[in-house]
């Protein structure tokens, strides 16, 4: 079979007597129109750890995570085949109430997307959208929040400011302050750095870190030190044969000092990408 | 300076002076008609004397039962184009150039049509009501249009991340996506009220010419406009108060203007912050 490549796949959570993982996808794979962004992607995410996905360029890592939380849907003219399990529910099963769905597995996106409100708006808001309406309550979250990000001593006094006036960097920590209010299990990462300068980049990758006692997180990133840096497992995404696939996936030290794929090693040593 | 930039500035001044004629000969010969009374008493000897009350009513409901209908149907229309049709699909294209056809058509056609419907097919008469209806038909495209492409120009990530947080479609439009494309929604209002507020031949077959102060909507009213059009057409002696009304006219339309815009940069100063 051509996509024996793909199949060789190394599970750390199967061979650890650690606990089952939170969620797992089996042979999933993702079309636009007739074009698959990547195929048979066989994952799984181990609870309370950061995983982070590596790979060049358009071999599907984005699309692989906007699978997770079905953002797909939103975009026409696509098609997700497979199996993924949010512990054990089968969320691609078109029965499934997205908007729960979203509200366990939370995103985080490559350009900070705040909504053009005020930054207590920003947290306040999907709050209200999932029942939360006392007053006290919503302060007490949008307060902690802020500061789980580090951001409430800057803007404790602006709350009311839009959200907008924030810097890039500010702006992504509220980003995942919206995010983390809504208190999700698991929390997907676009590249979230990719669109800051250095030192915002480095508070993001603390913040990562630290959010690994209380969350489970899968982060893209294209910054292979990066990944060393912060996460405890490491996936390479590849294209092989026109479309994305899941070269190796194993622990962090294992695929970047002892890789099993040929792939792999060309890549955590520069050769390729 | 060069010879094209001569004939640019050339354009320019002259383009500028038409309109500035225009508006200083009437501001000119309307200015010493216009005054408390002339605003507040009817008509007298066909509109030669007296003033304009009844007319502005009579515009002002007019105006009034086109926005009531066209503004509900038009964001309704825009929202659908924009949020839930796919912009190259067949449906969406469809709509569209319907739409683009019906803005232009000559507002004659549209004042038989309202003829033909509101007043004899639907037996509303000669009245407020089938003048108002047939402004909505004319005023839909624009409406439509406008709030649609504001609707498209909210970026698309804000879609994205409110989805990615769990909140449904409906609230998104309602808190994050109509907000953001209400200036462009107030563009086409103004577009809108600004070709209804001047229309005279829609309403010439549709309202009616009557100058009586209008009890209810189905009573005949006769629109500035068009008390514009007869007073110069078929008074003698008209002229003067012809003046006065279009001075009114065009005051009316700066206000709306002005309101708009203010309304518009009030909503971005808000939301952005861009004084902070």
């Amino acid at each position: 079979m051509h996509n024996q490549q793909a199949t060789i796949t190394y599970h750390p959570l199967s061979m650890s007597n650690e606990k089952l993982p939170i969620m797992q996808t089996q042979e999933l794979s993702l079309f636009y129109g007739s074009k698959a962004a990547f195929c048979d992607v066989n994952f799984a995410l181990a609870e309370k750890k950061v995983t982070a996905l590596v790979g060049a360029s358009g071999c599907g890592k984005s699309s692989f995570l906007s699978c997770l939380n079905r953002l797909t849907d939103m975009i026409p003219r696509t098609k997700v085949s497979g199996s993924i399990r949010l512990e054990n529910i089968e969320i691609l099963d078109s029965k499934i109430d997205t908007i729960a769905l979203r509200r366990r597995v939370g995103m985080i996106f490559q350009k900070p997307n705040p909504f053009p409100l005020s930054i207590w708006k920003n947290i306040a808001f999907p709050l209200k959208e999932h029942g939360i309406k006392n007053r006290q309550k919503i302060d007490y979250i949008v307060e902690q929040t802020l500061q789980d990000v580090g951001l409430w001593s800057e803007v404790k006094d602006r709350l009311k400011d839009s959200a907008l006036s924030l810097s890039g960097g500010q702006q992504q920590r509220l980003c995942i302050a919206r995010a983390l209010a809504l208190q999700p299990q698991i929390i997907l990462m676009d590249e979230p750095c990719s669109a800051l300068d250095p030192i915002s980049s480095g508070v993001i990758e603390d913040l990562i870190v630290r959010l690994r006692e209380r969350y489970t997180l899968l982060v893209v990133t294209h910054n292979l030190a990066q990944a060393s840096r912060i996460a405890d497992y490491t996936a390479l995404f590849w294209v092989v044969e026109g479309s994305g696939r899941l070269i190796e996936f194993g622990s962090t030290e294992q695929v970047f000092y002892a890789p099993n794929h040929e792939l792999t090693a060309a890549y955590v040593s520069g050769k390729k990408g | 300076m060069t010879k094209d930039k001569i004939l640019v500035w050339f354009i320019a001044i002259l383009i500028t002076s038409i309109f500035a004629w225009i508006v200083g000969d009437i501001i000119w010969h309307g200015a010493r008609e216009v005054n408390w009374e002339f605003i507040t008493t009817a008509p007298r000897n066909a509109g030669r004397e007296g003033g304009i009350a009844p007319i502005l009513v009579s515009t002002v409901l007019i105006l009034f039962v086109c926005l009531a209908v066209s503004v509900p149907m038009g964001v309704g229309t825009a929202i659908l184009l924009a949020e839930f049709t796919n912009q190259e699909g067949l449906f969406g294209r469809l709509v569209r150039r319907s739409l683009d056809i019906l803005a232009g058509v000559p507002s004659i056609i549209f004042g038989l049509f309202g003829n033909a419907f509101f007043t004899k097919t639907l037996g509303l008469g000669f009245s407020i009501l089938s003048g108002g209806l047939t402004l909505a038909c004319m005023v839909l495209p624009i409406l439509i249009r406008a709030t649609e492409e504001g609707l498209r120009a909210v970026p698309n990530h804000y879609r994205l991340s409110a989805a990615s947080l769990g909140i449904s479609r409906t609230s998104t439009l309602l808190n994050i996506l109509l907000p953001a494309a209400l200036p462009g929604l107030l563009v086409g209002l103004v577009l809108g009220i600004g070709r209804a507020i001047a229309e005279t031949a829609a309403l010439i077959f549709t309202s009616g010419y009557v100058d009586r102060m209008p009890t209810s909507l189905w009573d005949s009213g006769r629109s500035l406009s068009i008390h514009i059009f007869d007073l110069s057409m078929n008074v003698s002696g008209g002229d003067g108060h012809a003046y006065g009304s279009a001075l009114v006219l065009i005051t009316l339309l700066l206000i709306i203007n002005s309101l708009a815009v203010a309304i518009t940069n009030n909503i971005n100063k808000t939301k952005l912050k861009i004084n902070n």
